[in-house]
């Protein structure tokens, strides 16, 4: 199970920039801890989140073992037109989660 | 009985944290920091300026760190942020995230949770449309470290 939430503003108006923030589920094992009898946790991590508007690219962030657990990622785009944002995170051992929300914009 | 991880943690009140690491680790990590940011800059010169990284000076916890980096850009076609990068100088690996902006994203912001293992630097460089790098440094101080937590149970 893969839980994610999206904040989103459900109304922009148009050419407005607004901020998404994203937060993902995720323990962000780094692969470098160990446990207490020494052996190494594999590594388990987000790589990759992208966000699309009415399916184009507009934000695509890079993570790495860095990142703390439940990845937070805030960032911006112009609302440019109605219709639906779609965010796809992907990561290590066949992790897969996506988010889509709507947008109004007057 | 005492440990040897709990021997070093009681010698850590008395002393530095940079006196647990061995001496070749510190410059390991330094030459690994230097090394990722020399592949995302190429030769290109890297100016300071433009970018503003927000990160506490002073972390209670190196496992939730928040940081936010803005750039000051237009951000339009002709002239955006194209990407923006986070380094750390001390983790076991220098790279934290790094983002892809473009001239639909309005403004060059964005904001995240990190993890840092150590006193030292943190780097935020952004690569413009015209292929100029700008960089800011913030050196943090980290009282718990990211990567010492199961040894502090």
């Amino acid at each position: 199970m893969s839980r994610v939430v999206v904040n989103v503003p459900a109304e922009a108006k148009r050419g407005e920039v607004i901020e998404i923030r994203t937060l993902a589920a995720h323990p962000m094992e780094t692969g470098f801890r160990r446990t207490q009898l020494g052996e190494l946790i594999p590594r388990d991590i987000i790589r990759s989140l992208v966000c699309t508007y009415n399916g184009v690219e507009v934000f695509r962030a890079e993570l790495h073992p860095a990142i703390a657990a439940n990845p937070l990622i805030t960032f911006t785009t112009i609302a440019t037109e109605s219709g639906t944002l779609e965010f796809r995170w992907s990561g290590d051992n066949g992790y897969s989660a996506s988010h889509r929300t709507a947008i109004k914009v007057v | 009985m005492i440990t040897r991880r709990g021997f070093l943690l009681l010698g850590l009140t008395s002393t530095s944290a940079l006196a647990q690491l061995p001496p070749n680790i510190e410059a390991v990590r330094k030459a690994a920091f230097e090394e990722a940011i020399r592949k995302v800059v190429g030769n290109a010169e890297v100016r300071q300026g433009r970018v503003k990284l927000d990160v506490p000076p002073l972390i209670d916890n190196g496992n939730t760190v928040p940081l936010s980096v803005e750039v000051e850009s237009p951000m339009t076609a002709a002239d955006h942020a194209k990407a923006i990068h986070v380094f750390t100088e001390r983790n076991p690996q220098p790279y934290v995230l790094t983002a892809h902006l473009g001239p639909r994203s309005g403004r060059a912001r964005v904001s995240t949770r990190a993890r840092i293992a150590d006193t030292g630097t943190v780097t935020a460089i952004a690569q413009m449309s015209d292929g100029s790098f700008w960089a800011h440094s913030v050196r943090v101080v980290v009282t718990l470290s990211a990567c010492l937590e199961e040894g502090l149970i």
